[in-house]
């Protein structure tokens, strides 16, 4: 194991990419964490709001002021501010929805690959199943149905909770599958079948002798899943089904600002999209190459 | 004594040769019918059981009356398997219920918005293609000369960046900026039949273009890639380097012996990716506001409209499973291996 | 007499991070028409390469970085690409290791072997086609006239294996470049892909440079024999001569190392050490660390090919003067 780190960290100094993907990444985390205390304004507090204020260009254009380095939105939201909170919002989604994910398909992979037989068939027949639609259209389904099934009143409160469902059920099939072949393999190894001989019961053998060595994939895939997770919540609060104006993430403002882009507008949309970007362009390149520093054969 | 074994050798690959093809087909159908039943059930399901469709009918002011005829009319007062044999009946006969939202059959709805949506993702499929192979191939052979390299960043951000964003930053350039291109809408479109067709006018090819090339670009890159990469591959093959001891032309080897070899793998991601493009469809029907199936979900989702919802899927359920079922015959096709009976 | 094919002094650097290594070293080869020639040498001596770089194959980062490679009296070593490649397949064909993996298994055979005779004799497709039947029916393929639309996993690997050779003469080369054509195969299927290479050699009149480290295939086969060793080719003779005679210590020592099938020995003779990788190549001759007759001349100066009792050897036992043998 501690071999296996010091490659990781060689290999990782000897990667330029890997290297500024992290600082991103860290800057995007740290701004997000550290947004009620760093961040200039309060962009949920809306008696601070002013529309006098709104659509203010960044600082650097002609009518910008200092006072709002990257300008300020339709309803007088400091852009900065607002990115920092949204980006808040869109990273705890994102990670979120990826630990539900990995949890769903960590149950249903051991149980299917220990289990076997029909209750193997079925649970996998229903990931495949699902595997056969894109992610995102299960995730817009889900999180429509959801907020169909949910009294209004709650919907509001309830918006983040449900974002992390839809987009955790549409991910968990990968994890499951995944885990499910290790369990097999890890099934027919002599020291399971000494652990039955002992009298340990299934679930304790399951747990303690068959899931540890399932973790190094797993985690790969979770690196991996958590940029496009990011990106699911983006695309359903861009489609309007995700988080409302009162609370946006980082795709609410872009759909915000899309509605102004033709009237010149462009900073409302452009900033928040180039954050967007950059943050899971990084995650992507990092999960890639802790995917490639790990495993070469999973290339 | 040769002869006979011939003959018999002869026999055995006929005979595989043409019964394989049916029996592999109905096959995959066989196994298509589980995959279209649990659809089917969760359709069912969503429409039976999520919210309550006999207020969302009424509105907000109804007598008791009103109700009880409204649960009759729609058939929810019967037993549940009864109301499933139906749902399955009527779906089979191409009735999927009324919209909630527009008091209209689903049916006409989404035949409606069928044609926007169709000619958005086969326009979306070929950019993706068209662009998408040649750009594989010439990076795949050329692949430390400098436009590879180019194409291999502009690649990754395509990856990288997500579709809706894509679409803005195209009608920021494209329509805000340089005013080239509409930014919305489908333009003047013809009807042919049922069928409106944006692709006979100018303006409706102009405005196909933008959502075309947003809605493709990312299988464009990744199809590029793909391609490359298998390129890459197949070239450092022997039958590669055995063909350039033969003194085939670079035209020959490239184009007849590695393409061929590459095609495999990018049948299969391309069908997957097909897919990709109808889901995505939703994305870029919102940025460019395009009336097609996407746009229809989207609304209907917006308001809880089940009916279209559970049509929705049930639609694309069934496209996909043509879609795997299409992508197994080119395998067909382009691998003679498969064709003698060796299952994969 | 003119040689058909004749290696000068070829040298062939593949440039690393950490400097170049010498993996061809001034190769001298000649090859009369007809004439069968083997290249015996261990793994990594360099007997493939030497093939590579006279079709002009050489992988990336490999390039030739001195002598010549003539052609009927033609260099064909500087050529450009286009017109190198009328050369392969037309005047000089190969024959690769691994019959599996030299065939494109989405083609049928017989439209392997039209697009070869189509590419350099200008054939229609009707005389193609037919011609292709022929070449099946020469290499031994049973029921050449179906199995000309088989595609090549129809094929066994011996079967496949007469199909390459069919591919490599089918345009009349007057060399043939053959890799290792019976290292992938059964034991009991070599011998028969052998003797059909040599029996078709001879009816076309091909000449063959037939690279393997099979010493028994090397004496059936052939009529003379060079020997490389780390890069170098160390001695040159006819079979008789470097088989039952060595000049070269390395080549004794070779001789020894192999099992005979009728004599009973009871140890066979081994030599020390290893071959050097090509990135510690001792100076000098490259054998003197393992060299049993090694004096000191022997770790300064490097031997080239000189006239040693029936053979040419590059040893320093046979320079005018030397009395160590």
């Amino acid at each position: 194991m501690r071999a296996l780190d010091s490659d990781l960290v060689y290999n990782f100094r000897r990667s330029p990419i890997a290297i500024i993907s992290t600082l991103i990444v860290v800057i995007c985390v740290g701004a997000a964490a550290l947004a009620p205390l760093i961040a200039p304004y309060n962009p949920f507090d809306l008696a601070s709001l002013n529309l006098m204020d709104s659509m203010i260009p960044p600082a650097f254009l002609p009518d910008g002021t200092a006072a709002h380095l990257l300008g300020t939105d339709n309803q007088g939201r400091d852009l900065v501010s607002a990115m920092m909170y949204g980006g808040r919002i869109s990273l705890i989604i994102g990670l979120s929805a990826v630990v539900f994910a990995t949890i769903v398909g960590i149950l249903v992979g051991l149980t299917a690959g220990y289990a076997g037989g029909a209750v193997d068939a079925v649970l996998m027949r229903i990931a495949d199943v699902q595997l056969t639609f894109p992610a995102i259209l299960i995730a817009l389904l889900v999180s429509g149905v959801v907020g169909v099934a949910l009294p209004p009143s709650l919907h509001e409160k309830l918006e983040v909770y449900v974002l992390i469902f839809a987009i955790g059920i549409s991910r968990w099939p990968q994890f499951a599958r995944t885990v499910r072949s290790s369990t097999m393999v890890e099934r027919g190894r002599d020291y399971v079948l000494a652990a039955r001989v002992i009298g340990l019961s299934g679930p304790r053998i399951v747990l303690t002798h068959i899931l540890p060595n399932a973790w190094g994939p797993v985690v790969v895939i979770a690196t991996i899943n958590i940029g496009g997770s990011i990106l699911d919540e983006a695309t359903l609060s861009f489609l309007g089904v995700g988080l409302p104006a009162t609370q946006p993430s980082l795709g609410t403002l872009i759909r915000i600002g899309n509605d102004y882009l033709y009237s010149g507008e462009w900073w409302i949309t452009i900033f928040p999209g180039v954050a967007l970007a950059a943050l899971v362009l990084s995650i992507n390149l990092l999960g890639d190459w802790l995917r490639d520093a790990v495993n070469p054969r999973l290339r | 004594m040769l002869g006979a074994a011939t003959a018999s050798y002869r026999g055995r690959i006929c005979v595989r040769g043409i019964s394989a093809i049916p029996a592999f087909i109905i096959s995959r159908i066989l196994q298509a019918i589980p995959v279209l039943l649990i659809v089917g059930f969760i359709a069912f399901a969503l429409f039976a059981f999520v919210g309550d469709p006999v207020n969302i009918m009424l509105g907000t002011s109804y007598t008791e009356a009103d109700r009880v005829r409204m649960t009759h009319e729609l058939g929810l007062d019967q037993p549940f398997l009864v109301q499933y044999i139906k749902f399955i009946w009527a779906v089979l006969h191409g009735e999927f219920g009324v919209s909630y939202r527009l008091a209209r059959p689903v049916s006409s709805l989404i035949a409606e918005r069928l044609p926007a949506t169709a000619e958005l993702s086969l326009a979306a499929a070929l950019f993706a293609m068209l662009v998408g192979i040649p750009a594989g191939v010439y990076t795949g052979i050329y692949r430390n000369a400098f436009t590879s390299r180019v194409f291999m960043v502009l690649s990754l951000v395509g990856v990288s960046l997500p579709t809706f964003l894509i679409g803005i930053l195209l009608i920021l350039v494209f329509s805000v900026l340089l005013g080239w291109l509409p930014s919305y809408g489908r333009g003047t479109t013809v009807a042919i039949g049922g069928w409106t067709t944006g692709l006979l006018t100018v303006s409706g090819l102009k405005a196909l273009v933008l959502p075309a090339i947003t809605l493709g670009l990312f299988q464009m890159t990744l199809i590029m890639r793909l391609v490359r990469a298998e390129m890459l591959e197949v070239l450092r093959s022997d039958y590669i380097k055995f063909a350039r001891a033969r003194g085939l032309t670079n035209r020959a080897i490239y184009f007849g012996h590695a393409l061929k070899n590459t095609l495999v793998p990018v049948i299969t991601v391309a069908g997957l990716q097909l897919g990709g493009i109808v889901a995505f469809s939703i994305v870029t029907e919102t940025v460019f506001q395009w009336p097609g199936m996407g746009l229809l979900l989207v609304q209907s989702i917006q308001v809880g409209d089940i009916p279209v919802m559970s049509t929705y899927l049930l639609l694309v359920a069934v496209l996909f499973v043509i879609i795997n079922l299409i992508v197994d015959m080119l395998y067909f096709a382009v691998d003679p291996r498969l064709r003698v009976g060796r299952a994969r | 007499m003119s040689a058909l094919l004749d290696v000068q002094d070829l040298s062939v650097d593949f440039p690393t991070r950490r400097g170049r290594l010498h993996a061809l070293d001034r190769v001298s080869l000649s090859i009369q028409p007809g004439e069968i020639l083997g290249v015996v040498g261990e793994s990594g001596a360099g007997k493939s390469l030497t093939g590579a770089a006279i079709i002009g194959l050489l992988e990336p980062p490999g390039v030739i970085v001195g002598g010549q490679v003539s052609l009927e009296g033609r260099r064909i070593d500087k050529l450009p690409p286009e017109q190198m490649r009328r050369i392969r397949g037309r005047q000089i064909g190969a024959v690769f290791q691994d019959p599996l993996t030299t065939l494109n298994p989405l083609y049928t055979v017989g439209r392997q072997l039209v697009e070869t005779m189509q590419t350099h004799l200008g054939l229609s497709d009707r005389d193609a086609k037919a011609r292709a039947v022929q070449w099946l029916v020469d290499v031994g393929i049973p029921g050449a006239a179906e199995r000309v639309d088989a595609y090549p996993h129809e094929f066994s690997g011996g079967m496949r294996q007469r199909v390459v050779i069919a591919l490599a003469l089918c345009a009349e080369p007057k060399l043939v470049i053959a890799d290792e054509p019976t290292t992938a195969l059964d034991v009991s299927i070599q011998a028969q892909v052998i003797a059909l290479l040599r029996r078709l050699a001879r009816e076309h009149g091909t000449a063959v440079l037939l690279v393997t480290h099979d010493m028994g295939v090397i004496a059936e086969t052939c009529d003379r024999v060079a020997v490389m060793y780390a890069g170098r080719v160390i001695e040159v003779g006819s079979v008789a001569a470097v088989v039952h005679r060595p000049s070269h210590p390395y080549t004794e020592g070779l001789m020894a190392s192999i099992p005979a099938l009728r004599a009973r020995v009871d140890r066979l003779a081994q030599i020390d050490g290893a071959m050097p990788r090509l990135n510690a190549i001792p100076p000098g001759c490259a054998y003197n660390p393992r060299c049993p007759k090694v004096f000191e001349r022997c770790r300064h100066d490097r031997p080239n090919l000189m006239p040693a009792k029936e053979t040419q050897a590059a040893c320093w036992l046979y320079a005018e003067g030397a009395v160590h043998g």
